[in-house]
């Protein structure tokens, strides 16, 4: 990662809807290069702060540029120099996959000499090289998500802003995506990705974690796992895990469901074991398991929910 | 601003219009059956009206005139009746439209040079065909004393009226000139107000303002192609008009295409700038489009309604609709030949109107999600 100036940069920044206030006063700060993760539950402000960057949405206050440009002023000098993918797929449905290609890179300015090759590239990023002449509309989630990809890096920007780029799409077609974004990342485009799987912030060089519009935890994957869990976290299995969840929960203990587990946080691991052994057993719920875990980061953020 | 993405727009809008079935509909078909359903169906010529005659002189004379109004094949006589009560029987029932009494002494004071009164009722509840039923009688009555002029008195005016630019008074000749404007109006308004709506509600302005593409450039680009159809349609109109109507091109061609452009390139601004301002709602877009392209250009163009018999205020109002001039300039174009120096007010008119409504287009297009 080599972070020479900031290439978004934002002071309190902010939107307001009405009396709503979906984004309150974030700062970021993000290097050439990075992988910069957003986030948070839905509602909690993501999509509403992508577009504030991109020049799609005027803040409500706040101030800041997108690579070098004033987001209050400067929106049509930042678009020149950004990528955008939303959340819904916003390519035209009722043209082909070429004809999209063709039209962005037309929007782009994509210039003509280079239009051919830069099309051919992204029919094969998408791995939509077979597939050119099939409708938008009808292509599987995962190719129409990567088909938006290379639509919005057609003209290589040195600033890409993807909005839950992996939402609805199987796992083997999100570690692609990934990979190819890691790909970027070291031929040094900027990344600013917004996410509501806690399991692909692990491929992010840095985070920020929003929540109900603010930003409640920044820094590494690693940082944020080591600076916010000072508790211990403890997997169970349990029998009849929703009960166990209730039982628990009156006891004043930190638990929450992650599939079919029940994660909980003590101060120390061997007194907490046996508390909740003894309570769960008292109450005829068998556990069939009960031992330290190193915490992800979904158990950061529920732990970081509950505090603010 | 680019030409190449203008160019990428226009070719992006054609082929979606080419792939949807109802926006090629309008483009084709549309115009095509306006102009045979107007065409045939809105004439003001009338024929044929339902007359019946109460004859009390029944002389040669009082025969002679009934006979002036089977003659002119305006009215077709379907009874004689023999007194007032059954004149209100055909009338009330709408058997008859028209009521024709000879009073006793009708020959008599023929003969020795009076005048006399022949009571004419009119079914005045369809004021139009009774407005030109009376046009008709008065033709009559005017013709009347000429034909037995030797036996009685020389009349004091002998009045030739000659009908200039339309002779035969054929309504088609007239209604389907100002008919290209409504249709142009509404078809194109129609068309053209889908567009930026439809990208707002597919989603697509998302993508699409998140480039670097200018307002004017995304304007310009979805202005073309509907400006390409809509001429397209006019052609097929003057066309239809002129071989299938017969209704005469007198005026210049090249005037007719340059001016119709002018028309056209306001109406596909007008289509666009009622789709921003409907901002992600095609539906709406369209009932707006047809509302208000259809009344104006119906109602207050000149096309139906002469505006000179309009009452003062909705005279004024008539200015502000851009197929008002239209109308006047197609009209004079077909029918008298009219060339710029009788048609250039209009003409600005028209321009200033299209130039206003682009510009307002532009300015109203925000690359903004709120």
């Amino acid at each position: 990662m080599n972070q020479i100036g900031s290439v978004v940069k934002v002071e309190g920044l902010t939107r307001r809807f009405g009396d709503f206030v979906a984004v309150d006063g974030i700062n970021l700060n993000i290097g050439k290069g990075e992988i910069f993760g957003f986030l948070g539950p839905n509602g909690a402000g993501k999509s509403t702060t992508i577009k504030m960057l991109c020049g799609l949405l005027l803040p409500s206050s706040g101030k800041g540029s997108v690579g070098g440009h004033d987001i209050m002023t400067e929106s049509e000098e930042i678009k020149k120099n950004i990528g955008y993918m939303s959340q819904k797929f916003s390519l035209y449905d009722d043209l082909t996959v070429e004809e999209n290609i063709r039209f962005f890179s037309g929007m782009y300015g994509v210039r003509r000499e280079k239009r051919k090759e830069r099309m051919e590239w992204a029919l094969e990023m998408a791995g939509l090289k077979e597939r050119r002449g099939v409708m938008a509309g009808t292509l599987p989630g995962g190719f129409k998500q990567r088909l938006a990809l290379g639509c919005a890096i057609l003209h290589e920007p040195p600033i890409l802003f993807l909005d839950e780029p992996t939402s609805g799409v199987d796992p083997l077609s999100r570690r692609t995506f990934w990979n190819l974004i890691n790909k970027m990342s070291g031929s040094g485009t900027t990344v600013f990705v917004t996410t509501h799987y806690m399991d692909e912030a692990d491929y992010c060089h840095r985070l920020a974690l929003i929540y109900r519009g603010r930003i409640i935890a920044e820094g590494t994957p690693m940082e944020l796992k080591e600076r916010f869990m000072k508790r211990h976290v403890l997997e169970i299995e349990v029998e009849r895990m929703v009960e166990a969840l209730d039982i628990l929960e009156k006891k004043g203990v930190d638990a929450a469901i992650f599939g079919s587990l029940l994660h909980v946080t003590v101060e120390d691991v061997a007194q907490g074991i046996a508390d909740i052994r003894r309570t769960l057993e008292s109450s005829d719920i068998q556990v069939d398991r009960i031992e330290q875990i190193v915490p992800s980061l979904e158990d950061v953020f529920v732990t970081l929910i509950e505090v603010a | 601003m680019k030409f190449l993405r203008i160019k990428a727009i226009a070719k992006k809008e054609l082929i979606q219009i080419w792939r949807d079935p109802l926006s090629l509909a309008i483009a084709l078909l549309m115009p095509v059956m306006q102009l045979f359903i107007y065409g045939y169906a809105i004439t003001f010529d009338v024929n044929n009206i339902t007359t019946i005659v109460y004859d009390q002189d029944r002389s040669s004379l009082s025969r002679e005139l009934v006979a002036q109004f089977r003659e002119s094949g305006y009215f077709s006589l379907i009874a004689y009746v023999d007194n007032y009560g059954d004149i209100d029987v055909y009338l009330d029932s709408g058997r008859a439209k028209v009521a024709i009494t000879i009073p006793y002494d009708f020959s008599r004071k023929v003969r020795t040079g009076r005048s006399s009164p022949v009571e004419v009722i009119i079914d005045g509840s369809d004021s139009n065909t009774a407005t030109i039923a009376e046009g008709y009688i008065a033709a009559i009555s005017l013709r009347y004393p000429q034909r037995i002029t030797t036996r009685t008195v020389t009349p004091a005016m002998d009045p030739r009226t000659r009908v200039w630019f339309n002779p035969e008074l054929k309504s088609r000749n007239f209604i389907i000139p100002g008919l290209i404007a409504v249709i142009m109006s509404v078809v194109v308004a129609l068309l053209t107000s889908l567009t930026v709506a439809r990208e707002w509600e597919r989603g697509t302005m998302e993508q699409l303002i998140s480039t670097p593409v200018k307002t004017s450039e995304l304007i310009i680009g979805k202005l073309a192609p509907y400006f390409a159809i809509g001429f397209m349609d006019m052609v097929l109109a003057v066309l239809l008009g002129v071989t299938l109507f017969g209704v005469p091109l007198r005026g210049n061609i090249v005037l007719l295409v340059a001016l119709s452009s002018v028309f056209l390139f306001g109406t596909v601004s007008f289509g666009v700038l009622i789709s921003i301002m409907a901002k992600g709602s095609q539906s709406v877009a369209s009932q707006i489009a047809i509302l208000s392209t259809m009344l104006p250009a119906f109602l207050l163009s000149g096309f139906m309604f002469a505006i000179s018999n309009m009452p003062k205020p909705l005279q004024l109002i008539t200015y502000i609709f851009p197929a008002r001039y239209f109308v006047t300039i197609l009209k004079g174009v077909f029918l008298k030949g009219s060339t710029l120096s009788l048609l250039w007010r209009d003409g600005l008119m028209l321009a200033i109107a299209s130039a206003l409504v682009f510009f307002l287009a532009i300015k109203n297009l925000h690359k903004r999600m709120d």
